[in-house]
């Protein structure tokens, strides 16, 4: 069975989509990037969007169900790379992607998913600073 | 209004949206659509080629290049077989859905094409039509 690969670099998971994705495949995709997150402890999902020419509302519901459900596993998904005419279309569609964090480029996209877990990591540290103070 | 190029697609299971994506992609390029014109026509045709296969378990798909006056357009005519709609009306409004899908369909197609057209009848199918002029308008 065809499957889009996905990619493990440091604390985050890697995605390019390079097909026209039919439905099959993208709910392969959402299941196999799910399953990847639990299984590595990922604290992050890019997924580059540059080469794909079409998102439909099914497609943008894929994209929104993978953010929500990585996000309840602890990771957050940067969507990178969005064609120029998919982002009109999309809009005038109806479909915002709320809750979906998205960036012009993958660099851009890893410096963000940079910056929320190093957000994370701060707070943690400065949580644990301040249960030393109080203890 | 001059046809002047037509083909029939079939659509019966899910793997054949894909290639009638391509389809509607060729026939858009052919009469110079810029790009954007071209991704909400083949958007707009990926939404009701979904609606056909979820709620008629598919159908038929003619598509045209047409002119009028000195337009040319992409038109295409979704015919299914399928139960109907029973209040159109409803149907066109925006959040409206009887099925698991977020209720964008109609209206958000609707909003992506220069002319829309739906016609139902209960228990005999839907037929939709979509125009979508070069410079889209």
């Amino acid at each position: 069975m065809e499957r889009i690969p996905i990619l493990k670099m440091g604390p985050f998971l890697l995605v390019t989509i390079q097909v026209d994705l039919y439905d099959r495949l993208a709910l392969t995709l959402e299941n196999d990037l799910i399953s990847m997150v639990s299984k590595t402890g990922a604290r992050g999902v890019l997924i580059d969007i540059s080469a794909v020419s079409i998102v439909d509302s099914f497609m943008g519901r894929i994209l929104g169900n993978i953010a929500s459900m990585s996000r309840i596993m602890d990771a957050e998904t940067v969507v990178v790379g969005m064609q120029p005419a998919v982002a009109i279309t999309l809009v005038e569609l109806g479909l915002t992607l709320q809750g979906v964090y998205t960036a012009l480029n993958v660099e851009k996209g890893m410096e963000l998913l940079n910056t929320k877990i190093g957000l994370d990591l701060a707070a943690e540290e400065e949580k644990d600073e301040q249960e030393e103070e109080a203890e | 209004m001059i046809v002047m190029s037509k083909d029939t697609m079939q659509i019966v299971r899910e793997q054949d949206v894909v290639p009638f994506r391509n389809r509607v992609r060729e026939f858009s390029t052919k009469i110079g659509m810029s790009l954007v014109n071209q991704t909400k026509l083949i958007t707009a045709a990926s939404e009701l080629v979904r609606n056909m296969l979820k709620y008629a378990g598919g159908g038929k798909v003619l598509l045209e290049i047409i002119s009028k006056n000195t337009q040319t357009g992409v038109r295409l005519t979704f015919t299914d077989e399928g139960p109907g709609i029973a209040d159109v009306q409803q149907a066109m409004r925006d959040g409206f859905s009887t099925g698991k899908s977020l209720g964008l369909g109609l209206p958000g197609t609707k909003r992506l094409v220069n002319e829309f057209d739906i016609k139902s009848i209960v228990g005999e199918g839907t037929t939709v039509t979509i125009i979508h002029w070069k410079n889209g308008r």
